[in-house]
């Protein structure tokens, strides 16, 4: 028993990053662009969005809790900042939807924190919630940007010295994310949340603002990711964002971040997207169809699962 | 007692040696278990008893050696496997799903199935009732476990041995969390256990019930072994000696100083656990909280703190008229509760001793709200230091670590943030005799640097020990209180039972030393 669970804890550790590499050669050996510079740029611009969210997602995961809203989030506002670019300008755009994302998360996070409601049920209730609301807002029309020379073109589509601005502002978010995790208060209290509620609260914690605001954190994330979108796409349909909400979390398991909470960490989100990402632009350039990534999202995330459930009992069978 | 034959071992441990990443947790260790015997092991907090248990329970594989069951090398693959072959460990933290019924936990991984798979409710039930009936227990077996108390599920878990007809049945603390009457029935099931020839391996740091129902005593010390000894022809000191390598200064430390100015006051408390619930106490001063479990004790102590709500009371907090606290204001006030529960309500298991240790005080470790590392580790180091945790280094999680020195981490956290009272709830549950002495003299010193300190304690002469006075709860309500002369056990025991109406376990018996006996005894209450 012992030993199986050591073997458990070595796969869950390093096994998914060495299947990664076997796949990785596999599919060098077959693809000749797949291992070049131009096409690792490609990949990372292309995780930047799944990555913005991903970083709030993992505060929310480390409380021991969900958010499934984030997909259907993303194209409410990728939707908004397009329009209301036309409305009222880039600037003014930028910060309605920063503060949106903010007052969405913290719906969530009030009736979960504060009411105590089931994450699982209240963020699946908000991703229809927030589909409608969508198509109430657009009136089932596309939009797009009218000014096609607008700034707001940087965040998608520019560069600094060769490298996507998307890049960047992930990069530099995951950095902030990390800091606010690991170096802060705050960050000691979204583990201790997750690790064990009741002895956080007996400490003096009050656990439901930690999970208030990760959920804050989780919709700022998103409006981040749509500003991305936005800016890449010049425009926005209502479906823009679907299905994001678990390949988010397939991100963030694959990195090793347990769903039963308390552990867990930026980087390992940040790996955990940039192996995904590679996974689905592997398999694009070895000629699947890009619906595939469904099925790969479905296997990632019940490995994961498992693997972490396997560990956490000493077997990997019930 | 007699010492059963050693001839006919049931068990031997050969060489056994188990390491964790860090620690030799078992170095070599053998010795035999012989039939009917009860064998007690004993040692520090982190000597490796656990381990050991885990080893022969299947749930651990040793690195090396080998255990003889029965005359045959076996190696156990699993728990389930380890208890089919008849050995099994009742742990010291309870292991029962508290969602599953009492039937369904006794016999967990083994239920009754008919030809294709369908669970025999009926037969489980009964089989559960007949094994919950042959210890004198009338729990019902249909009960989800959750809804029991801590004594009624260790019934449970000693149900199991019943049930899977064990040979040898090993149990890991058993009386951390009873009350003294479901004491005295657990040493009666291990005597009748004893009886039909069973083997027992007894874990405990009450040097009181070991001598009082074992045979022999093993001793491990820092994963090694140092002996095994007949209890009838050794004595506490001699195994105190060999657990810790030195003579015990084994007697309780009363603080010294005069109880000064008020503290806290609180006036007919009262909620849905208890009610009209005064006391005060005074810097300087430890109240001694005594009453049998489910008095009411845990539940006072969390109201005070914050954590359950009042329906009704005045709290005086240095003579001022106080609303009654949340938990922070209460550890702003300067209130601290070491808890009654150091998994559920003590500890964040899968943080490190840190963590753990600063997590009530986070802003007096931050500047701007970001973390001060060195800070931390400066309040870490300093109370590893005095309270003598032991752990592999600063990053070991305290879920690795041994019972005693988990529940050191919960007496780290609520004294580094430096409380003007400290309200302590079973504060030396699990802790082994030597670094007993050492909290009670941590107390006595707490308070003579001024602070007020409420000691919650089911052992008597703990209470007794450390104590300037003394408040009986029971059922819900302060029965009486004892200060100096009138501060005794027979005093004690009559206000608890005055009132439950319960006949006390009669002088000498296992759970309540004699007095002559504790002044030997000491530390260890
Ligand atoms: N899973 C684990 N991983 C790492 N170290 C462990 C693990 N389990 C136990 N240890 C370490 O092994 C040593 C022995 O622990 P063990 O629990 O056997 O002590 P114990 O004698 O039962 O102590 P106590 O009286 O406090 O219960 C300790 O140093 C402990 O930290
Ligand atoms: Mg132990």
């Amino acid at each position: 028993m012992d030993r199986s669970s050591a073997v458990i804890a070595l796969v869950r550790r390093h096994g998914l990053i060495v299947a990664f590499l076997i796949f990785i050669v596999l599919v060098s050996a077959n693809s000749p662009t797949f291992l070049t510079v131009g096409n690792f740029l490609d990949v990372i611009r292309q995780t930047s969005i799944t990555g913005m969210i991903a970083l709030g997602v993992t505060f929310v995961v480390i409380t021991g809790r969900f958010d499934l809203s984030v997909g259907s989030m993303l194209t409410l506002l990728t939707v908004v900042v397009v329009d209301q670019h036309n409305a009222v300008g880039p600037g003014l755009a930028l910060l309605f939807v920063l503060v949106g994302g903010m007052v969405l998360g913290a719906v969530n996070g009030l009736l979960i924190g504060f009411i105590g409601l089931n994450a699982l049920i209240v963020t699946l209730a908000m991703l229809s919630f927030l589909q409608g609301l969508t198509l109430l807002y657009s009136g089932g029309a596309n939009v797009n940007i009218a000014d096609a020379q607008s700034w707001f073109a940087l965040f998608g589509r520019g560069t600094v010295y060769n490298i996507p601005v998307p890049v960047l502002i992930f990069l530099a978010s995951a950095a902030a994310a990390s800091f606010l995790l690991r170096k802060t208060i705050f960050g000691r209290t979204v583990y201790a949340v997750g690790g064990n509620e009741v002895a956080t609260r007996f400490s003096g914690i009050n656990s439901r603002w930690t999970i208030f605001l990760a959920y804050v954190l989780s919709g700022l994330a998103t409006a981040g990711a749509a500003i991305i979108m936005g800016s890449r796409v010049m425009g926005a349909q209502n479906t823009i964002g679907q299905g994001y909400e678990l390949t988010v979390l397939a991100g963030v398991v694959l990195g090793g971040t347990s769903l039963i909470g308390g552990s867990g960490s930026i980087w390992r989100t940040v790996l955990g997207i940039i192996m995904l990402g590679f996974i689905q632009n592997g398999l694009l350039l070895l000629g699947y169809p890009y619906y595939v990534q469904w099925l790969v999202t479905w296997f990632v995330i019940i490995a994961a699962v498992w693997i972490d459930l396997g560990a956490k009992r000493g077997r990997l069978f019930a | 007692m007699t010492a059963r034959p050693q001839d006919a071992p049931v068990l031997e441990i050969r060489g056994i040696c188990k390491t964790f990443p860090g620690v030799r947790a078992l170095d070599e260790v053998s010795f035999n278990v012989g039939k009917g015997e009860v064998h007690a092991i004993v040692g520090e907090n982190g000597a490796g008893k656990s381990t050991l248990m885990k080893v022969l329970a299947g749930l651990h594989a040793p690195d090396g050696g080998k255990l003889v069951y029965n005359g045959q090398e076996q190696s156990f693959t699993s728990p389930l496997d380890a208890r089919l072959k008849g050995i099994l460990l009742v742990h010291q933290e309870l292991s029962l799903s508290p969602e599953l019924s009492v039937a369904e936990n006794i016999y967990l991984g083994a239920w009754p199935t008919n030809r294709v798979g369908v669970l025999r409710k009926k037969k489980l039930h009964e089989d559960a009732r007949a094994a919950l009936q042959a210890l004198g227990s009338d729990i019902n077996p249909m009960t989800r476990v959750g809804e029991l108390s801590i004594a009624r599920q260790q019934m449970v878990e000693i149900a199991r041995a019943q049930a899977f007809n064990a040979n040898v049945v090993i149990f890991d603390e058993p009386t951390a969390s009873l009350a003294d009457t479901e004491k005295a029935q657990l040493f009666k099931t291990i005597l009748e256990l004893k009886e039909r020839g069973r083997s027992i391996l007894y874990i405990s740091h009450k040097m009181d019930e070991i001598f009082a129902i074992t045979d022999r005593i093993t001793v491990l010390r820092d994963g090694k072994y140092q002996g095994t000894e007949t209890t009838a022809e050794t004595d506490i000191d001699k195994i105190t000696r060999m657990m810790i390598g030195r003579d015990l200064d084994a007697y309780f430390h009363r603080a010294k100083s005069a109880p000064g100015a008020e503290v806290l006051r609180v006036e007919k408390m009262c909620s849905s656990d208890f009610s009209d619930v005064s006391l005060s106490v005074h810097a300087g001063e430890v109240l001694g909280l005594y009453g049998l479990i489910g008095a009411g004790r845990s539940e006072v102590a969390e109201s005070l703190f914050g954590m359950r709500q009042i329906r009704s009371g005045t709290l005086y907090w240095h003579g001022e008229e106080t609303p009654f606290p949340k938990p922070r204001q209460a550890i702003e006030m300067g209130i601290s509760l070491v808890p009654e529960s150091r998994k559920e309500q003590g500890l964040v298991l899968g943080m490190n001793g840190r963590e753990n240790t600063t997590l009530p005080h986070l802003s007096a470790y931050a500047q701007a709200g970001v973390m001060v590392h060195s800070r931390e580790m400066q309040t870490y180091r300093e109370y590893v230091d005095l309270l003598d945790i032991r752990t592999s280094g600063p990053d070991q999680l305290v879920a690795t670590l041994s019972g005693g020195n988990q529940q050191k981490f919960v007496l780290a956290k609520w004294l580094c943030g430096h409380p003007k009272l400290i309200i302590l709830d079973e504060p030396t549950r699990g802790i082994d005799i030597g670094s007993k002495s050492a909290i009670h003299k941590f107390i006595a010193g707490l308070a003579e640097q001024g602070l007020a300190v409420i000691v919650i304690s089911s052992e008597m002469p703990e209470i007794l020990g450390v104590s300037h006075r003394v408040a009986v709860m029971s059922e819900g309500k302060i029965v009486a209180e004892f200060t100096g002369a009138d501060q005794t056990e027979e005093n004690l025991i009559a206000a608890v039972s005055e009132r439950r109406n319960v006949e006390a376990p009669e002088e000498g018996s296992a759970e309540r030393p004699p007095v002559d006996a504790r002044a030997v005894m000491g530390g260890q209450g």
